[in-house]
C-alpha cells in the first residue's frame, strides 16, 4: 500500500492505496470525481487529461503515488462557482462536443494549450496540439473553433 | 422561426453536464457492495477447450466466483441471436450458429470469452484470471473471407457448410446478363471494403443488480436501444423475464452502431448478479473493446457498370462476399443485403441491377452495423464505378452523373427502393459552385510547381434512413417492427416531459426534441425535458440507429402532440364557453376565433388537472398522450461531397486540402447539430479511406488491436469542412425530415478514393490509402504514367 496526499480542486485529500492505483482510478473511484474519463489503455485518447500543478497530464498513465503532494485540477474544478470557465463556455457555444465523453480531457488539454501557446491560436497549431486527444463524434471541426474562441476569451 | 423553434441553431441543453464533468455514463455509476467481473478470453482464433483448471485461481484473494461456459450452459440459458432472417436464393434460411454468452467446448475468435471471474476488486479479478490454466487444442483458422468458402477451409460451425451463412441475391440474373450484353462499354472494378473498428470513445460497460426481495433485475448498460436489449435478454436468452428487468442506458459516449447489439458481457453480468447476490460491474478496456465490439464493413466485391453509346447506364452487376465474423451479431444479416443492395442504384436511373451476396463465417470478431451500415459499401461501389467509368469513357465525371440522374419522383428503382423526393442536380451544382471546381486546374498547376499531385473526387451519394414500415421490414425478415413511440406529459404547471423510445448518445435529442415541443406548444424550451433510455420510464421504443430518430422518433412526438392539442381544445372550449370548432391554438394560447377570449397553455394545463370547469365524465382529467408512429416509407437523404487533396509522390502522404458537402436532409430542426453530424460522418469516412483498418494476420491475431496500431483520425488529418444544404422535403413523415447521422460516413470514402486515383492516375489501390499504399501504387503505375 502507498500513502498519498494531494490537493484536488482545492481540497486536500489523503488515502492509503494499492501501489498500482492510477491517478485516474484514485480520482474516479476514491474521490468519485467521474468527470475524468478512461477511453483507452495506451495513453492515446486523452479523455483522462487533468492538470498536475497546472500542467496537463494523462491521469491514466500516472500512478497516484507519483503525484503525492501535488495540486490536481480536474474538469469539476475549473468553473468559478456557477460561472463556467471560458473554455467550457466556448465548447458549448461552438458545439464542440456531441457524446461528451472526450470533452473533459479536451477542455483540460485546451486550457493547457493556451497556457503554453498563448491566446491567439491558429487552426494549424490547434490541430497539431490535439494530437494526444481523440474525438470520434465531431470530426474536430467545432472543437478547433471552440478552442480558438476559448483561447481568446481567456485573455479577457 | 422563433429563437428556439424548428430551424434555430439552439445551443444544446445537455451540454452543461458534459462540460462540467457531471455526465453520468455507465462506468460512472457505482452500487453499494458491487463486485467486478473480468472475462477470460481466447488468445487463439479457433481452438477446442480441452480443460480449464480454475483451482488455483479460485484461491486467489478477493475471488467470489469463477464460472466457465459449461456452468453458463448448465443454467439452460439461450444463446445470443441474430434478429433478422435472410434466406438464400433457394429459399433456405440463413445458417445461424449458436452464440453462447460464454463459449463452451470451443472458442471461435481471439477475444471469445469462455470464463468469467467475479471478485471484490477489478485488480483481484484480473490477478485471479492470470492463474486459470486452459488446455487449448488449436485448430486451423479461416480469416480471409474470400477463402472462407473454399474446399480446403476448416469448417467453423457444423450448421454452416462451406462457412456460408447464405447466398442471397436481388434482381433477375438472366435479364441482367441480357442487359449487360447490350452495353457498348463496361467498367469493371474489384475492391475490398476494409474492416473497421467503430471505437466509440466510451468503452462498453455493464452494471447489473438483482434485488432478491422483489426479484427485479436492473442493468445499466452502454446501449443505443435499451428496450430491444431488454426484449432479447428476456425473450431469447431468458436471464430475467421482461417485466422483471429494467434496462437503463444513461449517458452513452458514442455508439455508431456498435452499441445496438446485445453482447455477452451484459448477459453474464445479469446472470452473475443473481448468483453472487451482489451488483456486478464490467467495463471494457480499449484492447478488450477491439476484440469484442462488433466490427464494420469487410466486403470483397467485383462490380461492373455497363453504358450504351450515349453514356447512359444500361446495367450493373455486383458480386460481394461479406464477412460476418465468428458469430452472427444482432442485425448482421441485414447489413450486406437489405441495407446494401437496395441502394446500388445510387442517384441514377439504372434499368437493370443484379447483385449476389455470400455472407460467410470466419474466425474473427463478429461484424455488424457501423455508421452507415451497408450504405457506405453500396455508395463506394456506385461512386467508384461512376468515376472510373467517366475516366474510361473520357467524359467529365459530373457530366456523366448528370446524364444518368433520376429526375422524376417517386422513382422506383429495380432494387426495391422507392425514392420519394430529391433534386440531385441541385446538390451537385451547389457543391461544385461552393467548392470552386472551375479553379481546380489552376490549383493543380500550382501543386505541380511544388512537386505535389493534386486530385479531385466526387461522391453523389444516396442513402436510406428511417427503415420502415414495420410490415415491409417484417416481410424482409426483421424480427422486430421499426416504428417509434413517444409520450407527452403536460404537468399542471404547464411544463412538459417528453418520453421517447429514441436514445441519444451524442445526437442532441434533449435539445432538438425540446425545440419541436417548444415550437408546437408555444412554451419556453427550458420548460421541456426529454426523458429517454430507461425501460421503467419509457414504455417501449426501438432506439437510435440508422439516422432514424428525427424521421421516426420525432414523428411519434408530433403524433402525441396532435393528441394533446386535440384534447386541450376540447377543454378550452368549456373554459372559454365556445364551440370546440371555434378554438384556435397559436403561440401558446387557446383563443375563440374572432374574439379576444383566450387562455394560455399553462393555465389550461392546470385546469386540465384540477378538473373543475369541464365535464370529467365526457373529458378525462389530466393532459398526457402517447403515440406509436410507423412510417410509410424509408427516407432518402442524398447529396454531393467533393474532396480535393494533394499527394506527395516522394512519400505517398495524402493531405486533404478542401472538402465541400452539400446534403439534402429535408427539414432541419437544428442546423448547428446537423452540421456537427456531417463533420463527424466525414471524419469517419475519411478515416476509412486513409487510416483505419482492422488487420488480421493469417492466424487470426488482430494486428491493429489498440490505438497504438489502429490509426484513429486525429485533428490534423482534416481541413476545415465547407458544409451546406439543399432541401426537398420528405413526403412520408409529418415534419419532412430525412435524417443526417450517417451521410458523411456514407459519402466520404468514395470521394477520397476518387480524388486519390485522380491524382495518381491509377485505380489499383484499396482502402486505407496509407502513405505506403499510395507510394506503392505510384511506383507500380509509373511506366503507364510515363507513357
Amino acid at each position: 500500500m502507498a500513502s498519498v496526499t494531494m490537493t484536488v480542486n482545492g481540497k486536500q485529500t489523503s488515502a492509503d492505496v494499492d501501489e498500482r492505483t492510477l491517478l485516474v482510478q484514485f480520482l474516479r473511484e476514491n474521490l468519485r470525481l467521474t468527470g475524468t474519463h478512461v477511453g483507452c489503455d495506451t495513453s492515446q485518447c486523452g479523455a483522462c487529461v487533468v492538470h498536475v500543478d497546472g500542467v496537463a497530464r494523462k491521469s491514466c498513465t500516472t500512478f497516484a503515488w507519483q503525484v503525492d503532494g501535488a495540486k490536481i485540477t480536474t474538469i469539476e474544478g475549473i468553473a468559478n462557482g456557477a460561472q463556467l470557465h471560458p473554455m467550457q463556455e466556448a465548447f458549448r457555444e461552438h458545439h464542440g462536443l456531441q457524446c461528451g465523453f472526450c470533452t473533459p480531457g479536451m477542455i483540460m488539454a485546451a486550457i493547457d494549450m493556451v497556457n503554453r501557446k498563448g491566446n491567439d491560436l491558429d487552426d494549424k497549431t490547434i490541430r497539431h496540439e490535439l494530437d494526444g486527444n481523440l474525438c470520434r463524434c465531431t470530426g474536430y471541426h467545432n472543437i478547433v473553433k471552440a478552442i480558438a474562441a476559448g483561447a481568446k476569451a481567456m485573455a479577457k | 422561426m422563433t429563437a428556439t423553434g424548428i430551424g434555430a441553431p439552439v445551443r444544446r441543453k445537455e451540454d452543461h453536464r458534459f462540460i462540467t464533468g457531471k455526465g453520468h455514463y455507465t462506468d460512472d455509476h457505482a452500487r453499494p457492495d458491487q463486485a467486478f467481473a473480468h472475462f477470460v478470453r481466447s488468445p487463439h482464433a479457433h481452438a477446442k477447450l480441452k480443460k480449464i483448471d480454475t483451482s488455483a485461481a479460485a484461491t486467489m484473494p478477493g475471488v467470489i466466483a469463477i464460472w466457465t461456459g459449461e456452468d453458463f450452459a448448465s443454467d439452460k440459458l439461450g444463446p445470443l441471436i441474430c434478429g433478422w432472417m435472410v434466406n438464400s436464393r433457394d429459399g433456405s434460411p440463413m445458417k445461424m450458429a449458436p452464440h453462447p454468452a460464454l463459449a463452451a467446448g470451443k472458442v471461435s475468435h481471439v477475444g471469445d470469452a469462455y470464463a468469467v471471474v467475479i471478485a471484490e476488486t477489478l485488480t483481484q479479478a484480473k490477478d485471479a484470471a492470470e492463474k486459470i490454466v486452459t488446455d487449448f487444442e488449436v485448430l486451423p483458422a479461416v480469416i480471409d473471407p474470400a477463402k472462407a468458402q473454399s474446399k480446403d477451409a476448416v469448417q467453423i460451425h457444423d450448421v454452416a457448410p462451406n462457412n456460408t451463412i447464405y447466398n442471397w441475391h436481388i434482381g433477375d440474373p438472366d435479364a441482367n446478363a441480357a442487359a449487360m450484353q447490350k452495353a457498348k462499354h463496361i467498367t469493371r472494378l474489384d475492391f475490398i471494403n476494409n474492416r473497421l473498428v467503430p471505437n466509440a470513445l466510451e468503452p462498453r460497460s455493464a452494471l447489473a443488480e438483482y434485488d432478491a426481495g422483489s426479484e427485479n433485475f436492473t442493468l445499466w448498460t452502454t446501449s443505443q436501444n435499451p428496450h430491444v436489449a431488454r426484449l432479447v435478454i428476456s425473450a431469447f436468452i431468458g436471464v430475467a423475464p421482461e417485466h422483471k428487468l429494467r434496462v437503463i442506458a444513461p449517458d452513452v459516449g458514442g455508439g455508431f452502431g456498435s452499441k445496438i447489439f446485445i453482447y455477452p458481457e451484459e448477459v453474464v453480468c445479469l446472470w452473475a448478479s443473481k448468483k453472487v447476490a451482489r451488483p456486478v460491474k464490467w467495463t471494457a478496456d480499449r484492447s478488450e473493446a477491439f476484440v469484442t465490439d462488433a466490427h464494420g464493413r469487410d466486403h470483397v466485391t467485383h462490380a461492373e457498370l455497363g453504358f450504351d453509346e450515349n453514356n447512359k447506364i444500361v446495367g450493373m452487376r455486383v458480386k460481394t462476399i461479406a464477412n460476418l465474423g465468428a458469430y452472427m451479431s444482432t442485425f448482421s444479416s441485414a447489413v450486406p443485403t437489405y441495407l446494401y443492395a437496395t441502394l446500388l442504384s445510387g442517384q441514377y436511373d439504372i434499368p437493370s441491377i443484379y447483385c449476389e451476396v455470400d455472407s460467410v463465417y470466419t474466425n474473427t470478431v463478429p461484424v455488424d452495423a457501423y455508421r452507415g451500415a451497408g450504405r457506405p459499401e453500396a455508395t463506394f461501389v456506385v461512386e467508384r464505378l461512376m468515376e472510373v467509368s467517366a475516366r474510361e469513357l473520357g467524359v467529365d465525371p459530373a457530366e456523366l452523373r448528370r446524364k444518368n440522374f433520376v429526375r422524376t419522383f417517386p422513382y422506383q428503382t429495380v432494387v426495391a427502393s422507392l425514392y420519394d423526393a430529391g433534386d440531385y442536380d441541385a446538390s451537385l451544382a451547389k457543391a461544385m459552385d461552393i467548392h470552386d471546381t472551375k479553379g481546380f486546374k489552376q490549383r493543380k498547376r500550382e501543386s505541380a510547381k511544388r512537386g505535389k499531385l493534386r486530385g479531385i473526387g466526387y461522391s453523389t451519394y444516396i442513402e436510406a434512413c428511417g427503415v420502415a414500415p414495420s410490415a415491409v421490414v417484417g416481410s424482409l425478415g426483421a424480427g422486430v417492427g421499426l416504428w417509434e413511440s413517444a409520450e407527452v406529459r403536460v404537468n399542471p404547471t404547464g411544463s412538459v416531459e417528453v418520453l421517447t423510445g429514441s436514445h441519444q448518445h451524442g445526437q442532441g435529442h434533449e435539445t432538438t426534441f425540446a425545440q419541436l415541443v417548444s415550437d408546437r406548444l408555444g412554451i419556453p424550451i427550458d420548460n421541456v425535458t426529454v426523458v429517454h433510455g430507461d425501460t421503467d420510464k419509457v414504455q417501449f421504443g426501438m432506439g437510435t440507429y440508422g439516422s432514424r430518430s428525427g424521421a421516426v422518433g420525432m414523428s411519434a412526438i408530433v403524433k402525441a402532440l396532435d393528441k394533446v392539442e386535440a384534447k386541450a381544445k376540447k377543454i378550452a372550449a368549456h373554459l372559454l364557453e365556445a364551440a370546440e370548432g371555434d378554438i384556435e391554438f397559436k403561440d401558446g394560447k387557446f383563443s375563440v376565433a374572432g374574439t379576444d377570449k383566450s387562455i394560455g397553455f399553462g393555465d389550461l394545463a392546470l385546469q386540465a388537472y384540477v378538473g373543475h370547469k369541464f365535464p370529467t365524465n365526457e373529458i378525462e382529467p389530466g393532459l398526457k398522450e402517447g403515440a406509436f408512429y410507423d412510417p410509410t416509407n424509408f427516407t432518402f437523404p442524398a447529396g454531393c461531397h467533393i474532396c480535393e487533396l494533394e499527394v506527395d509522390p516522394d512519400t505517398g502522404a495524402v493531405t486533404i486540402d478542401k472538402w465541400t458537402a452539400v446534403d439534402d436532409f429535408g427539414t432541419i430542426i437544428n442546423p448547428m447539430i446537423v452540421e456537427g453530424q456531417v463533420h463527424g460522418g466525414i471524419a469517419q469516412g475519411v478515416g476509412q479511406a486513409l487510416l483505419e483498418h482492422a488487420v488480421y494476420d493469417k492466424d487470426g491475431q488482430l494486428m491493429s488491436g489498440s490505438f497504438m496500431d489502429y490509426a484513429m483520425p486525429r485533428a490534423w488529418n482534416f481541413p476545415t469542412f465547407k458544409v451546406d444544404v439543399t432541401k426537398t422535403e420528405c413526403p412520408s413523415n409529418p415534419l419532412g425530415i430525412k435524417g443526417c447521422g450517417e451521410a458523411g460516413a456514407i459519402a466520404a470514402p468514395a470521394a477520397v478514393m476518387n480524388a486519390i486515383t485522380n491524382a495518381i492516375g491509377t485505380e489499383q489501390i484499396d482502402m486505407p490509402a496509407t502513405p505506403a499504399a499510395v507510394w506503392r501504387a505510384l511506383k507500380q503505375s509509373a511506366p503507364a504514367r510515363a507513357a
